[in-house]
Protein backbone atom coordinates (compact mmCIF):
# COMPACT_ATOMS: atom_id res chain seq x y z
CA UNK A 1 0.00 0.00 0.00
CA UNK A 2 0.98 3.36 -1.18
CA UNK A 3 0.03 7.01 -0.56
CA UNK A 4 -0.08 9.23 -3.85
CA UNK A 5 -1.74 12.34 -4.75
CA UNK A 6 -4.49 12.02 -7.41
CA UNK A 7 -5.99 15.77 -8.42
CA UNK A 8 -4.31 17.08 -5.53
CA UNK A 9 -5.63 15.10 -3.35
CA UNK A 10 -3.74 11.84 -1.38
CA UNK A 11 -4.78 8.56 -1.70
CA UNK A 12 -4.00 5.35 -0.91
CA UNK A 13 -3.65 2.81 -3.57
CA UNK A 14 -2.56 -0.60 -3.27
CA UNK A 15 0.27 -2.79 -5.51
CA UNK A 16 -1.95 -2.65 -8.61
CA UNK A 17 -3.22 1.18 -8.54
CA UNK A 18 -6.58 0.60 -6.99
CA UNK A 19 -8.02 2.66 -4.59
CA UNK A 20 -7.78 1.00 -1.13
CA UNK A 21 -10.52 3.43 0.46
CA UNK A 22 -13.13 3.73 -2.77
CA UNK A 23 -14.78 6.82 -0.63
CA UNK A 24 -11.46 8.69 -1.29
CA UNK A 25 -12.27 9.08 -4.56
CA UNK A 26 -13.96 12.11 -6.26
CA UNK A 27 -15.06 12.70 -9.94
CA UNK A 28 -12.41 15.42 -10.40
CA UNK A 29 -9.69 12.23 -9.93
CA UNK A 30 -10.68 10.15 -12.96
CA UNK A 31 -9.30 12.26 -15.70
CA UNK A 32 -5.77 12.01 -13.87
CA UNK A 33 -6.89 8.03 -13.15
CA UNK A 34 -7.43 7.74 -16.93
CA UNK A 35 -4.57 9.35 -18.61
CA UNK A 36 -2.33 7.03 -16.40
CA UNK A 37 -3.90 4.19 -18.20
CA UNK A 38 -3.36 5.84 -21.45
CA UNK A 39 -7.36 7.12 -22.01
CA UNK A 40 -7.15 10.81 -22.78
CA UNK A 41 -10.02 12.68 -23.33
CA UNK A 42 -12.58 10.49 -20.98
CA UNK A 43 -15.65 10.76 -23.41
CA UNK A 44 -19.45 10.65 -22.33
CA UNK A 45 -19.07 6.94 -22.61
CA UNK A 46 -16.50 6.63 -20.40
CA UNK A 47 -18.35 8.28 -17.87
CA UNK A 48 -21.41 6.01 -18.56
CA UNK A 49 -19.51 3.51 -17.59
CA UNK A 50 -17.48 4.67 -14.64
CA UNK A 51 -20.89 6.14 -13.04
CA UNK A 52 -22.64 2.22 -13.34
CA UNK A 53 -19.44 1.04 -11.68
CA UNK A 54 -19.52 3.34 -8.79
CA UNK A 55 -23.21 2.23 -8.57
CA UNK A 56 -22.81 -1.42 -8.96
CA UNK A 57 -19.76 -0.77 -6.36
CA UNK A 58 -21.94 0.74 -3.78
CA UNK A 59 -24.97 -1.42 -4.34
CA UNK A 60 -23.09 -5.09 -3.76
CA UNK A 61 -19.51 -4.33 -2.45
CA UNK A 62 -18.05 -5.38 -5.73
CA UNK A 63 -17.34 -4.29 -9.23
CA UNK A 64 -19.03 -5.61 -12.12
CA UNK A 65 -17.31 -8.17 -14.68
CA UNK A 66 -17.32 -7.30 -18.35
CA UNK A 67 -20.44 -9.57 -18.72
CA UNK A 68 -22.31 -7.56 -16.84
CA UNK A 69 -21.06 -4.56 -17.82
CA UNK A 70 -22.21 -5.98 -21.23
CA UNK A 71 -25.74 -6.98 -19.94
CA UNK A 72 -26.69 -3.86 -17.94
CA UNK A 73 -24.57 -0.67 -18.10
CA UNK A 74 -26.13 0.09 -21.51
CA UNK A 75 -22.39 -0.16 -23.16
CA UNK A 76 -21.92 -3.11 -25.36
CA UNK A 77 -18.45 -5.98 -24.93
CA UNK A 78 -17.57 -4.46 -27.74
CA UNK A 79 -17.57 -0.51 -27.06
CA UNK A 80 -16.49 -1.53 -23.82
CA UNK A 81 -13.43 -3.02 -25.24
CA UNK A 82 -12.67 -0.38 -27.85
CA UNK A 83 -13.58 2.47 -24.89
CA UNK A 84 -11.11 0.60 -22.39
CA UNK A 85 -8.49 -1.64 -25.02
CA UNK A 86 -6.67 -3.07 -21.53
CA UNK A 87 -9.46 -4.57 -20.19
CA UNK A 88 -13.01 -2.94 -19.26
CA UNK A 89 -14.14 -4.32 -15.94
CA UNK A 90 -10.24 -3.70 -14.75
CA UNK A 91 -9.10 -0.49 -16.34
CA UNK A 92 -12.75 1.16 -15.27
CA UNK A 93 -12.64 0.03 -11.60
CA UNK A 94 -9.17 1.50 -11.32
CA UNK A 95 -10.35 4.95 -12.62
CA UNK A 96 -13.61 4.85 -10.80
CA UNK A 97 -11.58 4.39 -7.48
CA UNK A 98 -12.86 1.03 -6.41
CA UNK A 99 -11.55 -2.48 -6.31
CA UNK A 100 -10.79 -4.89 -8.79
CA UNK A 101 -13.27 -6.89 -9.32
CA UNK A 102 -12.78 -10.64 -9.12
CA UNK A 103 -14.97 -12.29 -11.31
CA UNK A 104 -14.22 -15.39 -13.57
CA UNK A 105 -16.16 -15.22 -16.51
CA UNK B 1 12.06 -16.95 -16.54
CA UNK B 2 11.37 -13.37 -15.80
CA UNK B 3 8.12 -12.38 -14.32
CA UNK B 4 6.91 -10.17 -17.37
CA UNK B 5 2.86 -9.65 -17.76
CA UNK B 6 1.74 -12.12 -20.38
CA UNK B 7 1.05 -9.70 -23.07
CA UNK B 8 -0.67 -12.74 -25.63
CA UNK B 9 -1.81 -15.84 -25.27
CA UNK B 10 -3.32 -18.45 -27.95
CA UNK B 11 -5.33 -21.30 -27.21
CA UNK B 12 -6.51 -24.17 -28.57
CA UNK B 13 -9.44 -26.09 -28.15
CA UNK B 14 -9.58 -29.64 -29.63
CA UNK B 15 -12.38 -31.38 -27.70
CA UNK B 16 -15.76 -31.11 -28.29
CA UNK B 17 -16.87 -32.16 -24.94
CA UNK B 18 -18.58 -29.57 -22.48
CA UNK B 19 -15.68 -30.26 -20.09
CA UNK B 20 -13.25 -30.11 -22.91
CA UNK B 21 -14.47 -26.39 -24.47
CA UNK B 22 -15.35 -24.35 -21.20
CA UNK B 23 -11.84 -24.08 -19.69
CA UNK B 24 -10.45 -23.15 -22.85
CA UNK B 25 -13.33 -20.51 -23.20
CA UNK B 26 -12.61 -18.89 -19.89
CA UNK B 27 -9.08 -18.37 -20.51
CA UNK B 28 -9.47 -16.69 -23.70
CA UNK B 29 -11.75 -14.09 -22.08
CA UNK B 30 -10.22 -13.66 -19.46
CA UNK B 31 -6.65 -12.80 -20.59
CA UNK B 32 -9.11 -10.31 -22.82
CA UNK B 33 -10.62 -8.69 -19.54
CA UNK B 34 -6.79 -8.58 -18.20
CA UNK B 35 -5.78 -6.49 -21.47
CA UNK B 36 -4.20 -9.57 -23.13
CA UNK B 37 -4.55 -10.29 -26.75
CA UNK B 38 -5.84 -13.76 -27.55
CA UNK B 39 -6.52 -15.62 -30.09
CA UNK B 40 -8.85 -19.04 -30.32
CA UNK B 41 -7.63 -22.09 -32.53
CA UNK B 42 -10.68 -24.49 -33.04
CA UNK B 43 -9.34 -28.01 -33.95
CA UNK B 44 -10.74 -32.07 -34.32
CA UNK B 45 -13.87 -32.00 -31.96
CA UNK B 46 -13.71 -28.75 -31.11
CA UNK B 47 -14.96 -27.23 -34.40
CA UNK B 48 -18.48 -28.36 -32.82
CA UNK B 49 -18.17 -24.92 -30.97
CA UNK B 50 -18.15 -23.18 -33.87
CA UNK B 51 -20.15 -24.99 -36.21
CA UNK B 52 -23.49 -23.82 -36.72
CA UNK B 53 -25.73 -26.94 -36.17
CA UNK B 54 -23.65 -28.03 -33.53
CA UNK B 55 -22.87 -24.95 -31.41
CA UNK B 56 -26.17 -25.42 -29.42
CA UNK B 57 -25.92 -28.98 -28.41
CA UNK B 58 -22.50 -29.57 -26.52
CA UNK B 59 -22.39 -32.30 -23.96
CA UNK B 60 -20.80 -33.23 -20.96
CA UNK B 61 -19.19 -36.86 -21.43
CA UNK B 62 -20.63 -39.50 -18.95
CA UNK B 63 -18.95 -42.26 -20.48
CA UNK B 64 -15.01 -42.25 -19.98
CA UNK B 65 -15.14 -39.41 -17.64
CA UNK B 66 -14.25 -40.98 -14.18
CA UNK B 67 -14.24 -37.43 -12.41
CA UNK B 68 -18.07 -37.86 -12.49
CA UNK B 69 -17.72 -40.80 -10.14
CA UNK B 70 -20.33 -42.58 -11.97
CA UNK B 71 -20.55 -46.19 -12.66
CA UNK B 72 -19.54 -47.12 -15.99
CA UNK B 73 -22.91 -48.70 -16.89
CA UNK B 74 -24.49 -45.79 -15.20
CA UNK B 75 -22.87 -43.42 -17.49
CA UNK B 76 -23.77 -45.05 -21.02
CA UNK B 77 -27.64 -45.36 -20.24
CA UNK B 78 -29.44 -43.69 -22.60
CA UNK B 79 -30.32 -40.01 -22.22
CA UNK B 80 -27.51 -39.86 -19.37
CA UNK B 81 -25.59 -37.36 -21.12
CA UNK B 82 -28.36 -34.60 -22.01
CA UNK B 83 -29.83 -35.32 -18.54
CA UNK B 84 -26.01 -34.34 -16.96
CA UNK B 85 -25.42 -31.70 -19.62
CA UNK B 86 -28.91 -30.01 -18.42
CA UNK B 87 -27.77 -30.10 -14.35
CA UNK B 88 -24.15 -28.36 -15.34
CA UNK B 89 -25.84 -26.00 -17.93
CA UNK B 90 -28.58 -25.04 -14.80
CA UNK B 91 -25.96 -25.03 -11.92
CA UNK B 92 -23.43 -22.56 -14.60
CA UNK B 93 -26.79 -20.68 -15.02
CA UNK B 94 -27.03 -20.06 -11.49
CA UNK B 95 -23.17 -18.47 -11.25
CA UNK B 96 -24.76 -16.72 -14.68
CA UNK B 97 -21.93 -18.31 -16.79
CA UNK B 98 -23.24 -17.58 -20.31
CA UNK B 99 -24.09 -20.60 -23.08
CA UNK B 100 -20.90 -21.63 -24.95
CA UNK B 101 -22.61 -20.13 -28.05
CA UNK B 102 -23.25 -17.00 -25.92
CA UNK B 103 -19.83 -17.20 -24.50
CA UNK B 104 -17.93 -17.11 -28.42
CA UNK B 105 -20.22 -14.75 -29.00
CA UNK B 106 -19.06 -12.67 -26.53
CA UNK B 107 -15.16 -13.39 -26.78
CA UNK B 108 -15.52 -11.94 -30.26
CA UNK B 109 -16.49 -9.11 -29.29
CA UNK B 110 -13.75 -8.70 -26.83
CA UNK B 111 -11.75 -8.70 -30.03
CA UNK B 112 -9.91 -11.75 -29.69
CA UNK B 113 -9.77 -13.58 -32.97
CA UNK B 114 -11.25 -17.28 -33.59
CA UNK B 115 -9.80 -19.13 -36.41
CA UNK B 116 -10.53 -23.23 -37.12
CA UNK B 117 -8.41 -25.63 -37.99
CA UNK B 118 -7.98 -26.24 -42.22
CA UNK B 119 -6.87 -30.10 -41.68
CA UNK B 120 -9.61 -30.84 -39.89
CA UNK B 121 -12.53 -29.04 -41.57
CA UNK B 122 -11.12 -30.79 -44.58
CA UNK B 123 -11.51 -34.00 -42.75
CA UNK B 124 -14.80 -33.75 -41.44
CA UNK B 125 -15.95 -32.13 -44.94
CA UNK B 126 -16.82 -28.66 -43.63
CA UNK B 127 -16.60 -25.10 -45.21
CA UNK B 128 -16.46 -21.70 -44.27
CA UNK B 129 -20.24 -21.70 -44.28
CA UNK B 130 -21.11 -24.52 -41.87
CA UNK B 131 -18.97 -22.15 -39.01
CA UNK B 132 -20.80 -19.60 -37.12
CA UNK B 133 -20.24 -15.37 -38.10
CA UNK B 134 -17.71 -14.86 -35.56
CA UNK B 135 -15.11 -17.67 -37.38
CA UNK B 136 -12.55 -14.90 -38.89
CA UNK B 137 -10.51 -17.85 -41.03
CA UNK B 138 -9.83 -21.49 -41.65
CA UNK B 139 -6.33 -21.15 -41.53
CA UNK B 140 -3.07 -24.17 -41.22
CA UNK B 141 -1.02 -25.23 -38.67
CA UNK B 142 1.54 -22.77 -39.93
CA UNK B 143 -0.69 -19.78 -40.40
CA UNK B 144 -1.58 -20.20 -36.82
CA UNK B 145 1.80 -20.17 -35.88
CA UNK B 146 2.75 -16.88 -37.12
CA UNK B 147 -0.68 -15.73 -35.35
CA UNK B 148 0.41 -16.69 -32.45
CA UNK B 149 3.99 -15.72 -32.88
CA UNK B 150 5.50 -13.39 -29.30
CA UNK B 151 2.99 -15.17 -27.34
CA UNK B 152 2.17 -17.94 -25.31
CA UNK B 153 -0.02 -21.20 -27.20
CA UNK B 154 -1.86 -23.04 -24.36
CA UNK B 155 -3.35 -26.73 -25.89
CA UNK B 156 -6.57 -27.87 -24.60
Amino acid sequence: MTTTIIAGHDVEVNEEGFFVHPEQWTEDMAPDLARTEGIDPLTERHWQVIHFMRKEYDEKGTGPTVRVLGKTSGVSVKELYELFPKGPAKVAAKIAGIPKPRGCI
Amino acid sequence: MSNEPIQKVSIIISRGALEGVYPGLIMANGARAEGIEANLFFTFFGLDVINKKRHESIKLATVGNPGLHLATWVGGFPGMSTLMTHYMEHQMEKLDIPSIPEFVEMIADTGAGIYACKASVDMFGLEKNDFIEQVQDIITVGEFYEKAAGGQIIFT
